[in-house]
Order: C-alpha cells, then sequence, then structure tokens
C-alpha cells in the first residue's frame, strides 16, 4: 500500500458534480403533477390580524388552494418546538410560547407567515399570494432585546410579560464578586456582538408529496439534519409514526447553521401535499431569505476581567441580553447559554466566571445557531477583555496570554467543561513568527509616512466541537441525544458505500469520510461512496453543526469498520484454516501471524457473499455493519490568529495586509479540505467583524438590510490572502484524535480584527470599535476622539 | 415578475413608436435597474421594449475632439476601449468601477443616466466632463440634463441615442464604493476642459450636481491643496445606513483631492 491516505489533499470527489451544474437540489427535484407554494408574509413587525379574505386569491390563475391559520389550527397542526430546555435562575422551565405554522391572530415580526397559496406554477403562487387581502392593527414594535425588556416594551407574548424568555446564570457570583473586590486591575468593556444573516448560496427550499398508495410521505428539503427534521416534524407537529415520512436532503448548498432547524414551510408543504393531493414545492428567492432564515448572534454584553498586579486574571463576570428573535427556533435557547458560557475560560487559567444571560423576545426573525453558535460570542468576550486589559496594564497582549495560558490537561475549566487536550503557547509561538510580528514596528513606522495607521491584533481562541456526551446534554435541557450513527456496507466485490447521519453541504464528507474508510480499508478512495441526507437510507442521523461530523460521525464510522474487521477476521481465519486470535489486520491483508498465508479483504468481502467454504456454524453470511456512537467529551480545538490592518483615517477605511491562522484541529485526514474550511470561517469572520450588520429599523422593525445592496458579505478583495498553518495535539477521546474545523474562523477571527483596529486607534484614546467597523464607523469614531482631544 | 409584453424593435423609430402610445411600457437597456425591480414586484410594465436589438444604437466613435458613446454601450465596451483610453481614460476608467463583470457586461451608458441613479458613476462623468445627450428628438446639456433623484430632462418616450463627451485636457474620477452594492457613497470627477474646469459629485446628492467652489478654486491653481479646505455643505446630502449626510460632505472633499492628485499624474 502506498502513503497513507490520512493527511492526503485528496481532491474533493464531489467537485465533478458541483462544478459542472449536476448537482441535484431540493429545487432541482420536480414530481410528476408537481405544484408549487408562495407564502403570504407580514409587512409588519407586530400587529394583529383583524381579518383574511382570500376569496380572490383562490379565483386567480391557476390557483389550487389557499390555506390560512385557521385551516392549521383547525388540521390540529402543533407548533414549530424548541430542542432544547433552559432552566432559568428561580428553576423556572423558560417561556415557550407556541410558533405556529401559520399566524394565529397575530404576526411578530416582518416576514412572519400569515398564508400559503398552492398553484400550478410558481408565478401563478406569487400572483394570488398578492391577492390574499390581511387588514392588520399594526402595534407598536421593539427589535431591540435590551429596550424590550424595559417597562413599557410592546409585548409580545402573553405568557412572557416582560418579554424575557429566560434568565439564566453559571458560576458562583459571590465568590467572584469577591475576586473583583481584591482586583489590582479591572478592565471593563460593553458592547454589541452585531446580528447576521446566514446567507447560504442555496436558498431554502422544501417539496413535500403525500401518496395516497402507501399513506407516506416524502419531503424533500434544503436541511443540514434530515433525521432531526423528521422527528421534529412527525412527533411534535404533525403527529405522524416516523415510518410514515421520508425526509430527504440531497445536494445542499451551505447552510452555517440555517438549515438545521423546522422551518414553518417545510411544514405547510408536507401538510399541503395531502391536502391538495399533488407535490407542494417553495423556493425562498433571496429576498425572502433575508426576512425569514434564522439569523445569528445579536447579543449586548457588559464584560469585565478582574487581575492581580502582575496581570493574572483572577475573576470574570459577564451579562449579556441575548436577542432570541419573535419565536424561539430549534436550538434558540442553548446557543446563548450551553455553547457561549461555557466557553468564557478560552485558553486561560481565570479561576471563577459569572456569567448571566438574559434571553429576550423582540420583533425580529428568530435567532439560532450561525457559524460559531455561541462561540464566536464567547471569543469575543475573552478576547477583546485580554487585549484591552494588556494594553491598559502595558502589557505585551502575546505576554499577557502566556501569563494566563492552561498548560496542563486535562483541564477542568470554572465553567463546566474539562478541556482534554492543547497546546495553546505552540500555536502562538507558530502565529507569531509566521505573522513576523517581530517586525511589525517597522511595518508601522512605513504606514504611517504615507499617513495610514497600522494596527496588529490577536485572538487565542477554543471551541468545543463535537457537543456530547448525550447524558450530559439531557442533563443541561437538550430535548435529543447527540450521538451519530454510521454503516459500513461491503459489497461481494470488495467495493464499498457508506451510509452516515453527518450531513455534508460544502464540507467535503464524499472524500473525507472515504478516506478514513480506504485507508482502513486499504483501497482507493475510489471504491468507497458516502451516502447521507436520506431517512430512507440512513438508519438515523444527528446532522451537521458545532464541526461534529468528523469527530461524531467519522468515529461512528470507525466503529462500524471495527465491527466489519473482526468479522472479516473470523472469515479469514476459516479461508486460512488458521485461529482467529492468530489472524492480523492491517490495511486490506489478512495474515497468519508468523506464516506468509494472507487473504486480501476482496477475497474475505466475496467469500462473505458467496459463502461456499464459510463457517456457517459460526457466522451469518454478508458483510455490513452499522454503529452509534456516543462520545464521552467534546473536542477542543484552539489556536492563535494575527490580524494586521491599515486605516485610512480620512476615509476611515480599513484594509486587513495580513492575515494569520494557525489552529489545532487534532489529526487532520485532508489538509486541502480544512485550509478550505478555514479560510471560508476567516472570511465569514471577517465579514462579522468589518461589514456585515443586520440592522432592523428601530420604530417600524422593517429590516432595512434586506438585500445584498444594503447587506455586505465580503468579497475576494475585501479580504486577504490568509497565511494558515496547523499544530497537532490529537484529541484524546476519539480513535481518529480528530477535533473539527468547521467553525474556527468565524470564531476567532472577529476578535482579531477589532483587536488590531484599537491597536491602530489606541493612541487616540479609542478604546473600543463597535462590529463592523465599517468606514463609516471608525471615521466617526477617529472625529470624535479628535474633537475630545483637541 | 408579472407577465408582460416583450418588444425588439428594428429600429429607433419603431421604439419610440412603442412607448409612445403606451404610458405603461418602459424601454429596457442594459436591464441591471428595471429587471431586478420587476423581479421584486416593485414595477410592473404591461410592454418592455428592448432597445437590444437597434444596432444604430451602440458604438464608440472618436473624432474631432469628442468621444461620442451610443446609448446602448455597454460598461465593459467603454471600460476595454482603446479608443476611449486614450482619449479620456478617466471615462474607461469610471466605466471599469462599474458594478462587477456581470453588471459591466449588461448596463449600457443611456439606461445608467436615464434613471439617474443618485449613486450611479456615469452622471459624474457627464457632468464633469460638460457632455451633450443626444435623443431621438434633441440634443440636451448635460448642465440641464439631472433634474432630481431618478428624474431628467427626458420628456415622456424620448430615448437617449449617444453621449458626446469632449475631450478634456486632464480628468479623473474618484469613487468611494458602498461595500454592499459597489455604488458610488460620493464619486467625484474632476476634469479641466476646453471650457474651464468642472468638478462633478454623484452618489452624495439627491442627482449628480457641480462644485463652484472647487472649480474656482482649481482655476485659480490646479492642485490637491487648492480643494482641501472646500468643503461642501451637508444640508442637502443624502444619509442612510452607510453613510451620514456629514460623512458623504467630508468624502466630496477628500475624493475631489484625490481626483486631483490623480489627474496630474
Amino acid at each position: 500500500m502506498s502513503a497513507s491516505l490520512i493527511g492526503a489533499r485528496v481532491q474533493r470527489k464531489e467537485d465533478y458534480r458541483f462544478l459542472t451544474g449536476a448537482g441535484q437540489y431540493t429545487d432541482d427535484v420536480t414530481l410528476p403533477n408537481q405544484s408549487y407554494a408562495a407564502f403570504v408574509r407580514s409587512p409588519h413587525a407586530h400587529a394583529t390580524i383583524k381579518s383574511i379574505k382570500i376569496d380572490k386569491a383562490k379565483k386567480a390563475p391557476g390557483v389550487i388552494a389557499v390555506y390560512t391559520g385557521e385551516d392549521v389550527a383547525q388540521a390540529k397542526l402543533g407548533g414549530l418546538p424548541c430542542g432544547w430546555l433552559i432552566t432559568d435562575v428561580n428553576g423556572q422551565p423558560m417561556k415557550e410560547p407556541p410558533h405556529p405554522v401559520l399566524a394565529q391572530g397575530k404576526v411578530r415580526y416582518v416576514g412572519d407567515q400569515v398564508a400559503v397559496v398552492v398553484a400550478e406554477t410558481q408565478e401563478q403562487a406569487r400572483d394570488a399570494a398578492e391577492q390574499v387581502e390581511v387588514s392588520y392593527d399594526v402595534l407598536p414594535a421593539v427589535v431591540d432585546a435590551v429596550q424590550a425588556t424595559k417597562k413599557g416594551a410592546p409585548v409580545l407574548h402573553d405568557i412572557a410579560p416582560d418579554n424575557t424568555c429566560y434568565v439564566w446564570a453559571l458560576g458562583d457570583k459571590a465568590a467572584v464578586d469577591a475576586a473583583f473586590a481584591k482586583a489590582a486591575h479591572v478592565t471593563k468593556l460593553e458592547f454589541v456582538n452585531n446580528r447576521l444573516i446566514p446567507n447560504a448560496i442555496e436558498p431554502r427550499s422544501a417539496n413535500g408529496s403525500y401518496s395516497r398508495a402507501d399513506d407516506n410521505y416524502t419531503l424533500y428539503v434544503a436541511s443540514q439534519n434530515p433525521h432531526v427534521e423528521r422527528l421534529l416534524m412527525t412527533a411534535f407537529v404533525m403527529g405522524l409514526p416516523e415510518h410514515k415520512v421520508r425526509v430527504v436532503a440531497p445536494d445542499v448548498g451551505g447552510g452555517f447553521g440555517s438549515k438545521i432547524y423546522l422551518y414553518a414551510e417545510d411544514v405547510a408543504v408536507t401538510w399541503a401535499s395531502r391536502q391538495v393531493g399533488r407535490p407542494v414545492k417553495w423556493t425562498a428567492d433571496r429576498s425572502e431569505s433575508f426576512v425569514s432564515d434564522a439569523h445569528g448572534r445579536d447579543h449586548h454584553t457588559i464584560a469585565e476581567m478582574a487581575m492581580d498586579k502582575d496581570g493574572k486574571f483572577i475573576g470574570m463576570r459577564v451579562h449579556t441580553h441575548a436577542n432570541v428573535g419573535a419565536y424561539l427556533s430549534t436550538f434558540a435557547s442553548c446557543v446563548p447559554t450551553i455553547l457561549y458560557a461555557t466557553l468564557l475560560a478560552g485558553q486561560y487559567t481565570t479561576p471563577l466566571i459569572y456569567c448571566q444571560v438574559t434571553a429576550v423576545f423582540t420583533n425580529t426573525a428568530p435567532v439560532d445557531a450561525y457559524r460559531g453558535a455561541g462561540r464566536p460570542e464567547a471569543t469575543y468576550v475573552v478576547e477583546r477583555l485580554v487585549e484591552t486589559a494588556a494594553r491598559e496594564m502595558k502589557l505585551d497582549p502575546a505576554e499577557i496570554r502566556r501569563r494566563n495560558f492552561i498548560r496542563e490537561f486535562p483541564y477542568q475549566t470554572p465553567v463546566a467543561l474539562q478541556y482534554d487536550t492543547g497546546d495553546y503557547e505552540a500555536t502562538l509561538a507558530a502565529a507569531i513568527k509566521m505573522a513576523d510580528v517581530a517586525g511589525f514596528a517597522k511595518r508601522k513606522e512605513e504606514a504611517a509616512k504615507g499617513g495610514k495607521l497600522r494596527g496588529l491584533g490577536y485572538a487565542a481562541y477554543i471551541e468545543a466541537c463535537g457537543i456530547a456526551p448525550s447524558a450530559v446534554a439531557g442533563s443541561l435541557g437538550a430535548r435529543a441525544g447527540l450521538f451519530e450513527a454510521g454503516e459500513i456496507r461491503v459489497h461481494p466485490t470488495g467495493s464499498v458505500t457508506v451510509f452516515t447521519g453527518s450531513h455534508s453541504h460544502g464540507q467535503g464528507h464524499e472524500t473525507t469520510f472515504a478516506q478514513v474508510v480506504a485507508e482502513r480499508l486499504g483501497m482507493p478512495v475510489e471504491n468507497v461512496d458516502i451516502v447521507h441526507g436520506d431517512t430512507s437510507k440512513i438508519l438515523f442521523g444527528m446532522g451537521t453543526y458545532g464541526s461534529r461530523s468528523i469527530a461524531v460521525g467519522g468515529t461512528a464510522i470507525v466503529k462500524a469498520l471495527d465491527k466489519i474487521i473482526d468479522k472479516g477476521k473470523k472469515i479469514a481465519a476459516h479461508l486460512m484454516e488458521a485461529s482467529e486470535g492468530d489472524v492480523e489486520y492491517d490495511k486490506g491483508v489478512f495474515k497468519v501471524s508468523g506464516t506468509d498465508k494472507q487473504k486480501a479483504f476482496g477475497e474475505v468481502a466475496f467469500a462473505a457473499y458467496v459463502p461456499h467454504n464459510y463457517p456457517h456454524d459460526k457466522l451469518e453470511p454478508g458483510l455490513n455493519e452499522n454503529a452509534f456512537y456516543d462520545p464521552s467529551n467534546f473536542t477542543f480545538p484552539a489556536g492563535s490568529y494575527v490580524c494586521e490592518v491599515e486605516i485610512d483615517p480620512d476615509t476611515g477605511q480599513t484594509k486587513i495586509v495580513n492575515f494569520t491562522a494557525v489552529d489545532d484541529f487534532g489529526k487532520i485526514i485532508n489538509p486541502m479540505i480544512v485550509e478550505g474550511q478555514v479560510h471560508g470561517g476567516l472570511t465569514q469572520g471577517i465579514g462579522q467583524a468589518l461589514t456585515e450588520n443586520c440592522h432592523y429599523d428601530p420604530d417600524t422593525g422593517q429590516l432595512v438590510t434586506g438585500s445584498f445592496s444594503d447587506y455586505c458579505i465580503p468579497r475576494a478583495d475585501d479580504v486577504p490572502s490568509y497565511q494558515v498553518d496547523t499544530r497537532e495535539t490529537p484529541c484524546t477521546h476519539n480513535p481518529l484524535g480528530v477535533k473539527g474545523c468547521g467553525e474556527a474562523g468565524a470564531i476567532g477571527a472577529p476578535a482579531a480584527v477589532i483587536n488590531a483596529i484599537t491597536d491602530a486607534l489606541w493612541s487616540m484614546g479609542i478604546k473600543d470599535i463597535p462590529m463592523p467597523a465599517t468606514a463609516q464607523t471608525v471615521w466617526k469614531a477617529i472625529q470624535s476622539a479628535s474633537k475630545k482631544a483637541a | 415578475m408579472h407577465a408582460f409584453k416583450y418588444h425588439r424593435p428594428g429600429s429607433v423609430k419603431d421604439a419610440a413608436a412603442l412607448v409612445g402610445k403606451n404610458a405603461d411600457a418602459k424601454l429596457l437597456g442594459g436591464g441591471q435597474t428595471l429587471v431586478q425591480t420587476m423581479k421584486l414586484r416593485l414595477a410592473s410594465p404591461t410592454d418592455v421594449v428592448d432597445l437590444g436589438t437597434i444596432k444604430e444604437l451602440a458604438g464608440i466613435k472618436v473624432a474631432g475632439g469628442t468621444v461620442e458613446v451610443g446609448a446602448m454601450t455597454r460598461h465593459a465596451a467603454v471600460a476595454g476601449s482603446a479608443e476611449v483610453k486614450k482619449a479620456i481614460p478617466a471615462l474607461a476608467a469610471l466605466a471599469g468601477m462599474i458594478g462587477d463583470r456581470q453588471v459591466r457586461e449588461m448596463g449600457t451608458i443611456g439606461g445608467s443616466i436615464a434613471n439617474s441613479d443618485p449613486a450611479a458613476d456615469y452622471p459624474a462623468a457627464v457632468l464633469g466632463l460638460g457632455a451633450t445627450i443626444i435623443t431621438d428628438k434633441r440634443k440636451i446639456e448635460a448642465d440641464k440634463f439631472f433634474t432630481g433623484m431618478f428624474e431628467t430632462a427626458l420628456q415622456p418616450g424620448e430615448i437617449i441615442t449617444a453621449v458626446s463627451f469632449p475631450v478634456p485636457k486632464r480628468a479623473a474620477y474618484m469613487k468611494f464604493k458602498n461595500p454592499a452594492s459597489r455604488f458610488a457613497i460620493v464619486g467625484v470627477f474632476v476634469a479641466e476642459t476646453g471650457n474651464g474646469i468642472r468638478v462633478a459629485v454623484t452618489g452624495a446628492g439627491p442627482n449628480a450636481f457641480r462644485v463652484p467652489e472647487m472649480e474656482k478654486a482649481l482655476g485659480a491653481k490646479f492642485a490637491p491643496e487648492s480643494v482641501a479646505k472646500v468643503k461642501v455643505k451637508a444640508d442637502d446630502l443624502n444619509s442612510d445606513l452607510h453613510a451620514s449626510a456629514e460623512y458623504r460632505a467630508h468624502l466630496v472633499t477628500v475624493m475631489a483631492k484625490r481626483a486631483v492628485e490623480a489627474a496630474m499624474k
């Protein structure tokens, strides 16, 4: 066997399909007798519905049916469920207001779905949707989480009169307060972690169909986790048994979290398909995506770090208002709590941490997990505090980090997590070298000659990936398991089909997972196909989010491979007339130890399916195994980023002149795919820091940034050519030693960029700059600083 | 998009006849604004009259100290024209800064100026160079063409056939882009022409406008420092999420300074 496939830059098997236009996305699926749906959405942020007249729409050309909230209520469709129960500081369950499939008498954000029209063509459905006459009584709206908790704020849900979903806390407040009382220095910051709109390249899409012949439903949907979608839809909303529903998530063009959730549209088309007796397809246009996809981030935070005289962190205190939007999306409740506060130790030995989170309903689209989900927000808190503390205490920002790094593992943080392994000094040292921090002073001087301001900022992030174990998550409120399933189906002539509950929507599983299997079975990657995204083919699955696929899904596959090899050994022992204990296996070859007897994996597979000479008394024929894997802990990727910026003080424009990322993802299967994930993550992180901002008008609740003309996702010319590298401390509790890499860039980049900008502006007395640091924002900060100085 | 009737006239005369008798008909240039608004269902013309098939409307003629650009000439053609690059390099450069590659391959100069989008680039060149807008009915001076936000001196049904730019002694365009749309938050076109100095601003106000104080200062001395202290009033300028009126006013001075610097190179 040639060089190992683990660590090889194997070209992505899926790219030929995607690059030649042969991908099959949900909207590409058109079924016989297809019909099309269009949704009538609220133009108001907050209003009661006085009446809905559908007569005109029903008579419009091509219209098959029109449904409103009344119809779904009569059909007894449940509301969309939330998958995680948070228990508040008083031991009470969070407030879970109903989240109806179609509005029940009230709308709570611009884009809230009010009615659905089914017609012969998409254009006819849209034309008719304009004919649905909805009469509203407009109510005052509130879009800001802090404002929404104030007395007199408009109330969204009767069960939450103060708009508060929960007040939750982690840590020993009294002990933390005591640490602050004896601090030599306290650094305090107040900032907003800006709200983002995910904008996957493929808009959401769903195509539901019902078969009268066998009483089965099929839903094609752009989803990151079809099994969970099916579970939530059948058990909680439609009251159907799971075996009557098949959910298929075919090729999916990006998700970033926004396609994890069960959305109203998915339920509506599935339900409507039975009512009209035809398949019903809906695909969002971009404008619809902007208003109706779950958004990300949107925290308002006050954060403090207490230090002793040497800059050693002795306590941290954080209070966050998290905007959850108008309704609780599927995992909305755990993002600003379980995935946020638990990460506040960062890479440091801070012994005492207290975090309080107030989750708030507002008249905005639901907010849920978006690339990083809670961890970018936590990293921003930690790394902005650390960098600012260093500057205030006149310490080198790298040095203050070194003084506080965790160096002994396993390490129990004060915020529940136990890190298994890491080497933070190594990634920081490598990043400093790669970014040529030593030459920065000279570059700054050069830039100043041209009237430009240079700054350099760090971010040392940690993330918790592969959320687990199920038992612990369950005790914290998870309403689902967090394992993964995998199946290895060896065919008679030795090629292999792998079924995984993970879902690929850009990550490259079809290649990475094939490398893992091909390496173990000693065959070329071409002989291994990965199948995912179909509940009728795959045992079960929890899907892809939280950088969990290789760590959890990959391990399930390894467990199934173990079973294949075990069975193969038994068959090989029989074929070679040896005892099973003497059979050794290595990369596709079964050998009898101490002899030259051997059987290739393919021969063993063939014997399993053509069992003429076979131990029938001990074994069943066939070579097909499955496994479920529930991890014993999270994995903890970590890394150090260095960002260097140049600011034009005349315009406020920031240019990133250099960005260095050194990550520790544990073992790496395919470095090329990992680099791609890092590049994408960094670009999204830079987007949050510099360009992206979801803005609702504070008075009317209208989405101002509802198109790419106003919502700026970064383009190639907005970002530099990245310098990336990796260090490796293998994860200690999974067989591949892998940690996950999908979100790191988006987690670490925002703090690095803002730390660099504030470094450039520090001498002007500018301590903080809000995200996104657009040219206007930076210019205004410079203006008001120079006015103060004058 | 609502349903509509699509026409492909073979001549300007036929096109004029089609829009002349129907107030709900729209002329289609490169479609970079009209098609988008139709897709968003914000515009619902009964008839769309595509000028793309009228051969006489496209093309660039450089002669006798003028550059005449046919109304249906795509931005990419102007940006890539060796003749334009030689005669008025600032005009070619401006066309190359519009939108993105896809927009430049479709968008046309006639469509751009007829729309008079406050943030479009071409109006700065038309006004900054003192161009003449030629229609099927008459010739209109640039100074009289842009009358307001999305408003021009064009009569209903009047069709732009070409824009004639006098070749200046020197000129330059500097643009501060809206990072999202890539339209101009502020764009300043500075030109030294046979008829004096002209400074035209796009993006900042309801429509493109000239800055007489800067023109006067540059007439006295064509140097960046001449405009560095000239501030336009923020009162009448646009204000939105991306740039307040004050920021735009400031950027007019910064971009004017940089345009003068560039023109002097």
